[in-house]
């Protein structure tokens, strides 16, 4: 690729050909329809054709390529979770992510920054301590790092003592890492439609027609498409769209809000996050600080940027980065979470027979692409729920089998 | 060289005053009234930056909040400033100012050799390279940080101050141009209570940079007449330098006032100041932009906006060089062509891509002789360091193709005008949809989605004489919507109208013989061309959305406002569909960047968060406490004396509370007083336990789980009287708690008639717990303290060294313990008394550490220790706090098959095999040691501590069907070795609660 790029550039003129697929007519029928073109949805198609031989696959998205919430994340990886199930789950996120560049042929600037997370209390150290511990016994990098280091790894950080919530020592966790969200819905989607999976934009889902138990069609602005099987992968609208399957899900939609600053020199280099201050702020290549905080308090399923969450955003920045004050936001946005009440997530089978979930992602779905994408495929190839995805099936709510990953939030809630 | 493109007159500068500044390390000289922009102009620095990609030199283009290139860094040490465009930074003396994102200078930048890479460096390049072998990206990634970024962020804390004001108004007016003066005008002659809200730092907006005229006379000196008018107006407040960034719900606008424009100087109070207004009428009169026309090399220093050209002319008696070049799809830039040549500038030619320019201006520039070239494009424009040649050809009809010989026009300054975009950002924050104009090829707003209208250019009225008439009407319809109709009879603004032929819809010139060579900018601040925006389309990234995020086109600091439209006009061509198709952008906040100062204000530092300490907080300052965090309360952790480690502090205050007395600031725990009929109702519903049969002046511990069964809180209430209760619940929870009532209260049981409200701050507790602590308390008060007269859990209101008490006999050290509660005020003398009487007993002050140990060898919870949303009452093995009879929140959820699975997490007590070994709080516990990980976790260690009156360490856990393992061997390894450990009973101390109830 870079030989073709130079090849290209002698020339002066780009290949023609596209590297995302061209549009396609829709079928009448597809074996699956995936609802949704987010990075899920788009990582489902590509290892249902890429593992399992299944290509009569068509992904629908109502607007365009990854544009909800695997465009609106701040892009953070990591995989240091409270349960055991949580952290089995993302280790192995983060095993795929790490060769997805080349899997793919794009790429997506991932970037091992190492990621700490700050605490200020005696109650937080002790969590960090249990996550740390966890995350040791399962094979995840992860450890509980006092001040001397914490300075070694980030001396940009008021380490004073003299602050209103002094950081008393972090969670290390040396292989989180940030990607370039945007390219990785790009990438699977290439690399799903070369392998014969049709990706069908515009097109809104808006009734799913069921027949004994299970799911016939769907209903779309452009006509109904006929499925043999069908999964959705709708963050901020899988109540909407899992109603349309007759469907309860037990989530609830918080706004999460997050914003940039103008570019600047390099400034930082790990990823930094303090659940008691709400906040969580890395640079990107280009430049800009990328920061975000607690989702809003109430539930709504407006993408409004609001004011006070720049004010308390920023003073918290300060608190932690004080020479930041002349850094000027650039640009504010927010998506749509799914919050689940274990703050983990809804994955595999549904009473339908035929049908399949990809849901209640809140604030940790970017992190979780790879994988999701993985599982769900051999959920939908095989019907049964792999061993990985047991703990989060939908069942667990009606027998309470809940999971607890609250403690191991990022964000305030 | 100093100032040799200041005009001899014009402008609104004060010659009488000559500043000095420096620009790169250079000495330079301007006027107060300059920019920064225009007085490099007037010096003639034609170079003022490097691009963020290839690193071209650049020059000004514009003269606003628009410029793409001019980004300086502003000032040195800890109040620089990055990336701030020149044109918006007011010249004061001394100021210095650098180039960004170039090394060694902006002359000789080192990056620029990336320019020779640019053939294979186009849209999305980083997508498809820098990944072999794919761990070297890191590697790579750290080169691209360095060569991006633009300014440098300041490496010290910024001294100035930031401040906010909260107000409120009948009509607020963003913009203070001609529309926004007349809308301010009508508003306020109306009556409403009017913000009038302007950038710049004198009013006139548009009308600065021109030579029009209003009511027959100068256009600024109506601005000033109308100025006044406005100052003599009770309820007007008119803000400049002021920016309306943000347009949120409900109207609510946020603006940022600049209030330092020399150096900030901490003396003069704040530096900026973020306004919060909630107007109830919006008049957004925030004018135009202008665009530009892309051809070949559009980015070379001294192409520049038509309009901004006529800015520095006139606002600034600068010329940006001697002899220009004007090239325009429309009338309005023959004002820049006339306003130059009055002003004596060389006028090289006026390059008009329309045949037939019919318009009353371009008839003027001919009628005076200047040459206009019809039917024609600047192709590319040419020159080394800056602009000497524009190469202009023919348009054929449909302006598909250039033709004909390329005519060289030798120029310094190449004026373009693309037309005009409204500023449509407010409008578009307001979430409203724009739609597009066709005759003007611009978005305008469309319908009004909150009480907002738009007025002038901003609202595709571009001629004077419809900005005023637009604004009168405004601002008049505001204030009548507002409930304000005072009529006037002041006379109306008005100006003549200019025979303004339309402009031809233009975006990019064609290429010669159809293959483009040299770079088409559209994004000159983040290097994006028209090439890859062609690629984006070809590559499949057809969504605006998609080429934008691909491109990065107008994702820069100047977010896109000058080149965005292009893009999508190259979209809708290459897809053959009109421009509202492509689709326009929404527009977020912050209409400009804002700096996190602003946003914090005043929050910071010492105002971060407020500290909560309690009435005795001073004595335990003397007395040398080490304090803890919990939520916002500063408590003391532990007391030492001088010498004392912590463990030695901590051992001698729990031996001291267990053999004689010892004393604890209480005061923090959460107290919420509960009155009403419906009081033992409301407990019997929030908490697991039964209260209906507590005696009035009886305690009883409670438990409190959210819907899903789950722990939420725990504490002692107390019936007080027959409907009056107080509750007391853990300090970290005392909101949380009261809320959650309140939400039952108000959304699931409002037909219960009791209130709740938190008592918290009103009370000082002092508990007292030890052997000696009844003797202690009996020397102070003169009620029976006799165990069958005052039992354990019960209450008794009496004095207490003279003070008014509330007295409650509970106890979470597991000795006999009273918790003495007296008004705030009296907090502090009562705890000296306390210590005065006590010390014949050794009375002991002791902190949080030793009342968690305490607790702990007597198996009491904590929760949010021992619990983390997922723990029941039964796994705590509280099965006797949790009714089986009546209704509760979260009841039913205990019975859901989770919850009473046999192998929950349980609560027990754990017992290390070396004594003296403290188990980490946090650590993993394992039944079968591995070697290595991954063993089964079947477990984890909740508390842990030494116990000096114990002799060994404890500790609490939870572990899977832990209850049913008591006794048995379990392991928990760590990185320095494996300790072992026995699953014991919870309680290590007094378990049959002798010594609490004796």
């Amino acid at each position: 690729m870079p030989l073709t790029l130079l090849k290209y550039g002698l020339r002066c003129s780009y290949p023609s050909r596209p590297f995302l697929p061209d549009e396609r007519e829709a079928k009448s029928t597809y074996d699956v329809v995936v609802i949704g073109g987010g990075g899920h949805g788009l990582a489902i198609a590509y290892y249902l054709a890429q593992d399992h031989g299944i290509r009569d696959v068509a992904v629908i998205e109502r607007g365009y390529l990854g544009g909800g919430n695997t465009a609106r994340n701040t892009a953070i990886i990591r995989a240091n979770y409270l349960t055991p199930e949580g952290v089995a789950f993302y280790r192995e996120s983060m095993e795929l992510w790490r060769d997805l560049s080349n899997v793919l042929d794009i790429n997506l600037m991932y970037s091992e920054r190492g990621h700490l997370t700050l605490a200020h209390t005696d109650a937080a150290i002790r969590t960090m301590r249990w996550r740390a511990e966890v995350n040791k016994h399962l094979g995840v990098e992860s450890e509980f790092v006092g001040l001397d280091d914490l300075a070694t790894l980030c001396p940009e950080l008021n380490l004073s003592r003299s602050v209103r919530f002094p950081i008393l020592a972090a969670l290390y966790h040396p292989t989180g890492a940030t990607a370039r969200h945007d390219a990785v819905a790009w990438g699977y989607a290439r690399a799903a439609a070369n392998r014969g999976v049709h990706i069908l934009q515009e097109t809104e889902v808006t009734g799913i027609v069921r027949e004994g138990g299970r799911v016939i069609a769907v209903e779309t602005n452009r006509g109904r498409i006929g499925c043999g099987r069908a999964v959705q992968a709708v963050a901020g609208t899988s109540v909407q769209v899992g109603a349309m399957a007759g469907l309860r899900l037990p989530i609830q939609p918080y706004p999460l809000q997050a914003c940039v600053s103008v570019p600047v020199k390099p400034v930082l280099d790990p990823i930094v996050v303090s659940g008691s201050l709400h906040v969580y702020i890395w640079q990107s290549q280009r430049g800009e600080l990328v920061m975000g905080g607690a989702t809003d308090p109430y539930p709504l399923h407006g993408t409004r940027a609001t004011l006070d969450f720049k004010e308390s955003l920023t003073m918290h920045i300060l608190e932690l980065f004080p020479f930041l004050a002349e850094a000027r936001l650039m640009r504010q946005w927010a998506g749509v979470t799914d919050m689940t009440a274990d703050f983990a997530p809804i994955m595999g089978l549904t009473p339908l027979a035929n049908y399949f979930v990809d849901a209640g992602w809140g604030t940790w779905g970017f992190k979780a692409t790879p994988v999701a994408g993985k599982r769900m495929a051999e959920c939908i190839a095989t019907g049964r729920q792999p061993d990985i995805l047991k703990p989060f099936h939908l069942e667990r709510f009606r027998d309470f089998r809940l999971l607890g990953e609250k403690g191991a939030a990022s964000v305030g809630h | 060289m100093s100032q040799i493109y200041r005009l001899a007159e014009g402008g609104r500068i004060d010659r009488s005053r000559t500043l000095t500044f420096s620009f790169n390390k250079r000495k330079y000289q301007g006027h107060p009234g300059d920019t920064l922009a225009s007085a490099l102009l007037a010096n003639g620095v034609s170079v003022v930056g490097r691009s963020f990609k290839y690193h071209r030199p650049r020059g000004i283009v514009a003269a606003g909040v628009e410029e793409p290139n001019a980004l300086v860094q502003l000032g040195t040490g800890a109040r620089t400033q990055p990336n701030l465009p020149a044109t918006m930074i007011e010249l004061f003396d001394g100021l210095s100012a650098e180039s960004v994102n170039c090394w060694p200078n902006v002359d000789y930048d080192v990056g620029s050799i990336t320019q020779w890479f640019s053939p294979i460096m186009p849209a999305g390049f980083y997508y498809k390279t820098f990944m072999w072998p794919a761990r070297y990206w890191m590697a790579y990634e750290r080169v691209i940080r360095r060569a991006a970024g633009l300014g440098k962020a300041p490496t010290q804390p910024d001294p100035d101050i930031y401040d906010k004001m909260h107000t409120h108004c009948d009509v607020l007016v963003v913009g203070g141009g001609p529309a926004g003066l007349a809308a301010a005008l009508a508003a306020g002659r109306a009556g409403a209570r009017v913000i009038l809200v302007d950038q710049q730092p004198e009013l006139g907006g548009q009308l600065l940079a021109e030579r029009a005229v209003v009511n027959d006379e100068p256009a600024l000196d109506w601005t000033n007449s109308a100025a006044r008018e406005l100052a003599g107006m009770d309820d007007v407040r008119m803000l400049s330098r002021t920016t309306a960034f943000g347009y949120y719900e409900h109207n609510y606008v946020a603006l940022l006032e600049r209030r330092q424009t020399g150096p900030s100087n901490t003396a003069n109070g704040s530096r900026e100041r973020l306004w919060k207004v909630r107007a109830k009428q919006v008049v957004l009169a925030t004018g135009a932009i202008e665009r530009p026309l892309v051809f070949a090399d559009n980015d070379r220093p001294g192409v520049m906006l038509a309009g901004a050209v006529r800015q520095y002319v006139n606002r600034y008696g600068v010329t940006p060089g001697p002899r220009i070049a004007v090239f325009t799809n429309n009338d309005d830039a023959y004002r820049t062509v006339l306003d130059l040549a009055d002003s004596g500038v060389r006028i090289a030619a006026v390059v008009d891509v329309r045949t037939d320019p019919v318009g009353e201006l371009p008839e003027k520039t001919i009628a005076r002789g200047i040459e206009v070239i019809k039917g024609s494009a600047v192709v590319r424009a040419k020159g080394g360091w800056r602009l000497d040649t524009a190469e202009v050809m023919a348009l054929d009809g449909s302006a598909e193709t250039v033709t004909g010989s390329v005519r060289r026009i030798p120029c310094d300054v190449l004026a373009v005008s693309g037309g005009w975009n409204p500023a449509i950002h407010l409008f578009s924050q307001s979430g409203g949809k724009a739609r597009f104009l066709d005759d003007t090829a611009c978005f305008v707003p469309g319908a009004s989605v909150q009480a907002e209208r738009s007025a002038g250019a901003c609202n595709g009225a571009f001629a004077l004489a419809d900005c005023l008439a637009e604004g009168l009407a405004a601002g008049a319809s505001a204030a009548s919507a507002a409930g304000f109709t005072r009529k006037s009879r002041r006379k109306k603004p008005a100006a003549d109208t200019v025979g303004e032929a339309a402009l031809r819809p233009f975006w990019v010139v064609p290429a010669v013989g159809g293959k483009r060579r040299g770079k088409h900018f559209l994004d000159p601040h983040n290097d994006v061309s028209v090439a890859d925006v062609e690629l984006a389309q070809r590559e499949g990234y057809e969504s605006s959305e998609l080429t934008k995020r691909y491109t990065t086109l107008g994702m820069g600091t100047d977010q896109g406002k000058t080149g965005n439209i292009h893009g999508l006009a190259i979209m809708a061509g290459m897809r053959g569909v009109d421009i509202p198709t492509v689709g326009t952008t929404t527009f977020r906040p912050p209409y400009t960047p804002v700096t996190f100062g602003a946003f914090a204000g005043r929050d910071i530092g010492g105002l971060y968060d407020p500290v909560r300490v309690t009435p005795m907080h001073r004595w335990h300052v003397n007395a040398g406490a080490k304090f803890e965090d919990v939520g916002q309360w500063k408590r003391p952790w532990y007391f030492p004396q001088e010498g004392e480690t912590m463990r030695e502090a901590v051992d001698r205050e729990c031996l001291a509370t267990r053999n004689a007395i010892g004393i604890l600031d209480a005061s923090t725990l959460g107290k919420i007083d509960i009155q009403g009929p419906d009081a033992s109702e409301l407990l019997n519903r929030v908490y697991t336990n039964a209260w209906k049969q507590l005696a009035v002046g009886r305690c009883r511990y409670g438990l409190m789980c959210t819907e899903d069964g789950m722990l939420f809180d725990d504490g002692v209430t107390t019936r007080l009287g027959e409907n009056h209760y107080m509750m007391s619940t853990t300090s970290g929870n005392a909101a949380r708690v009261l809320a959650w009532i309140e939400e039952w209260l108000q959304t699931e049981w409002p037909e219960l008639k009791v209130y709740a409200n938190s008592v918290t701050e009103s009370w000082a507790t002092a508990a007292i717990s030890g052997p000696l602590a009844r003797t202690l308390l009996g020397e102070l008060t003169d009620i029976d303290l006799a165990n069958d007269a005052f039992p354990h859990m019960s209450f008794q209101e009496a004095h207490v060294a003279g003070f008014p008490a509330r007295i409650f006999r509970v106890s979470f050290t597991g000795e006999t313990s009273f918790e003495i509660n007296v008004p705030a005020s009296h907090g502090l003398a009562l705890w000296t008394a306390l210590m005065d009487a006590g010390e014949p007993y050794g009375i002991t002050p002791f902190g949080t550490e030793t009342m968690h140990v305490l607790r702990a060898e007597k198996g009491f919870i904590i929760a949010g220790q021992e619990t983390d949303g997922t723990v029941t009452p039964i796994d705590l093995g509280m099965d006797w706090a949790v009714s089986k009879k009546k209704d509760f929140i979260g009841k039913r959820s205990l019975n859901r098959a989770d919850c009473v699975r046999a192998d929950r997490k349980q609560l027990v007590g754990l017992l290390t095999e070396n004594p003296k070994d403290v188990l980490p709080e946090g650590a993993q516990i394992v039944s079968e040691l591995k070697d290595r990980p991954p063993m089964e976790m079947i477990g984890h260690v909740t508390s842990s501590y030494h116990s000096a009156n114990l002799g060994h360490s404890i500790a609490l856990a939870l572990i899977k069907g832990g209850r049913e393992r008591t006794g048995e061997t379990v392991h928990v390894p760590l990185v320095g070795g494996t300790l072992t450990a026995t699953i014991t009973d919870p309680v290590f101390f007094d378990p049959e609660g002798a010594r609490l109830r004796g």
